[in-house]
C-alpha cells in the first residue's frame, strides 16, 4: 500500500524541510514578540497584535499575493534581499518556508504570549534579588516557566507549516522538487486521471506526520508539567 | 549599617520614612497597610522611592539627588518573601544554588553543607518546591537567600503563611540565623519579633512613629490593648 514513488518521497522530504526551517526561523521572532506583547505597553501595540494575527483571518491566497508583491523578485523587500544578501524567495523552497512561517506565526506567538502572561512576576522579582539581571531572569525563570506554551506554539506552527497550501502556491507556485509540498502534491494528483492512489498515499503520510507531532508534543508538555509539580 | 530616608506616593497612600539601623536584627513593626512591605521593596530595589536615599554601609543604593539607583540584581541584598517564591521548575538544590550562580560566586561545598545543616534541609535537596510543606519551603527560602552571601537579609513576614505549630518549628532556625547576617525583619506579630529582634522601628500609616530597643514593642502593644 505505502509503496511511495521517488517523486512522492521528494515531496515528503521537502515538506518536512520547509516546515522545520519555517518553525525554527520563526521561533526566536515568536518568542521576542510574545514577550513584547505580554509585558510591554507601547504605541501601536494593538496594531502590531492585529498584524501578527492577520494571516489567521485573511484568505491564504491574499497573504500569498502580498508576499509575492513584497518578497518577489521585483518586490521591494525581495529585490533588496536578493541584491544585498543573495537571498531569493520567489519560486524557491525558501519562499515556501517564508510563507509557511508567516502563516504559522500567529499560532506560534499566541500560546507563548499566554504562557508568559500567566507567569507570576513575583518569581522574576525574586530572581532579581538573587542577582539575576534581566536577560538571566528571562533565560532562567521566564522561558522555562513558559515551556508548555512554547511547546504548544511550536507544534501548532509546525503543523500549520506542514499543511499550508494557499499562500505557498500563490507565492512560489507548485514546482516538483522545489516548492511542491505534500499538500501541493496531493492537489496535483487529484487533478490528473489515475492520481487517486498517489494522493491517497500522501494523505496517509500527512496523517502519520501530524499524529506523530501531536504525540511528541503531548509527551514534551507532560514532561514539562511534571517538572513543575512532580519530584 | 542601613540608613534610609525615603518618600513614596502610591495613590492615596503616602510613605515618608527615615531611620538608621546598627546591624543585628531590626524589626519593622506595624499594622498591615502601614507600608512595611513597600519600604522593604525599596531597600531591595524592587520599587524606587520618589525622593530620598538608601545607603547600606558605604554604598549608596539609591539617591534621588544624584540620580543613583542601583538595580536590584546588583544590590546583594537577600530577600525572603512571605510566600517563599521558590522557583517551581528547579529542585531545592537548584533553588539553593541559584543566587550563587547569578552572582558569579565560586562553588563552595562547605558553605552549602553548613547552611543546609543549619536549616535541616539536606533530605529535601532533590525535591521540587511543589512537594514541600509550608515550613520546609520557608527554610529553603532562608537558605537560598543566605547562600548568595547577602550584605543584608530582608524578611517580609516569613512566618505569616504558617500555622502556630510551623511557626514554633521555624523560630529556632531564625534565631540561629541571627548571627549570620544583619537583618530587617518585617512583621505585625509582636511575640515573634520579641524572640528575634535586637532593635525596633515602629511604622504607622507610612510614618516612623518610634525607634529603639525591644521595649518599643511593649509600649506599642500596650497601646493596642488599651
Amino acid at each position: 500500500m505505502l509503496d511511495l514513488s521517488p517523486d512522492e518521497w521528494i515531496a515528503i522530504r521537502l515538506s518536512l524541510k520547509i516546515a522545520l526551517v519555517a518553525t525554527a526561523v520563526a521561533l526566536p521572532f515568536g518568542i521576542a514578540l510574545a514577550w513584547l506583547l505580554a509585558r510591554k505597553n507601547f504605541w501601536g501595540k494593538t496594531l502590531l497584535d492585529g498584524l501578527v494575527h492577520m494571516p489567521l483571518v485573511l484568505p491564504p491566497v491574499v497573504t500569498g499575493y502580498l508576499l509575492l508583491i513584497s518578497f518577489g523578485r521585483r518586490g521591494p523587500i525581495g529585490a533588496f534581499l536578493a541584491d544585498h544578501f543573495g537571498i531569493v524567495f520567489s519560486f524557491r523552497w525558501t519562499g515556501a518556508a517564508l510563507s509557511c512561517g508567516v502563516m504559522g506565526f500567529p499560532l506560534l506567538v499566541r500560546p507563548i504570549r499566554l504562557a508568559i502572561e500567566a507567569i507570576d512576576r513575583k518569581l522574576e522579582d525574586a530572581a532579581a534579588t538573587l542577582g539575576a539581571d534581566r536577560l538571566w531572569v528571562f533565560l532562567t525563570v521566564t522561558l522555562p516557566l513558559a515551556m508548555p506554551g512554547l511547546i504548544a506554539g511550536l507544534v501548532l506552527c509546525f503543523a500549520k507549516a506542514l499543511g499550508e497550501f494557499g499562500a505557498t502556491i500563490t507565492f512560489v507556485s507548485n514546482i516538483p522538487g522545489e516548492t511542491q509540498t505534500i499538500s501541493a502534491a496531493i492537489y496535483t494528483f487529484t487533478q490528473i486521471p489515475g492520481g487517486d492512489a498517489a494522493a491517497g498515499r500522501l494523505v496517509l503520510v500527512a496523517i502519520a506526520i501530524s499524529l506523530a507531532a501531536l504525540v511528541v508534543a503531548e509527551w514534551l508538555a507532560r514532561r514539562a508539567g511534571t517538572r513543575f509539580h512532580g519530584e | 549599617m542601613l540608613a534610609l530616608d525615603v518618600e513614596k506616593r502610591l495613590g492615596e497612600f503616602s510613605l515618608a520614612a527615615r531611620f538608621e539601623t546598627a546591624g543585628g536584627v531590626t524589626a519593622l513593626f506595624g499594622a498591615s497597610g502601614a507600608g512595611k512591605t513597600t519600604l522593604v521593596n525599596m531597600i531591595a530595589g524592587l520599587i524606587a522611592p520618589d525622593r530620598g536615599h538608601v545607603r547600606l554601609n558605604d554604598t549608596m543604593l539609591f539617591d534621588s539627588a544624584n540620580r543613583i539607583n542601583v538595580p536590584a540584581h546588583c544590590r546583594r541584598i537577600g530577600y525572603v518573601f512571605q510566600e517563599g517564591r521558590l522557583f517551581p521548575h528547579l529542585s531545592v538544590a537548584g533553588n539553593l544554588d541559584y543566587g550563587r550562580r547569578m552572582c558569579g560566586l565560586a562553588r563552595d561545598r562547605a558553605e552549602m553543607t553548613r547552611i543546609v545543616d543549619l536549616l535541616d534541609i539536606g533530605h529535601l535537596l532533590d525535591r521540587r518546591p511543589g512537594k514541600l510543606s509550608g515550613g520546609e519551603r520557608q527554610r529553603v527560602a532562608f537558605g537560598r537567600a543566605l547562600l548568595m552571601r547577602p550584605r543584608l537579609l530582608l524578611l517580609d513576614e516569613p512566618l505569616a503563611s504558617l500555622d502556630a505549630a510551623r511557626k514554633r518549628e521555624i523560630l529556632p532556625y531564625l534565631q540561629r540565623l541571627r548571627d549570620e547576617v544583619p537583618m530587617v525583619y518585617v512583621s505585625h506579630h509582636a511575640p515573634e519579633l520579641k524572640r528575634i529582634a535586637t532593635s525596633v522601628v515602629l511604622l504607622e500609616a507610612g510614618r516612623v512613629v518610634a525607634t529603639g530597643g525591644i521595649d518599643v514593642l511593649d509600649a506599642a502593644t500596650a497601646e493596642l490593648v488599651a
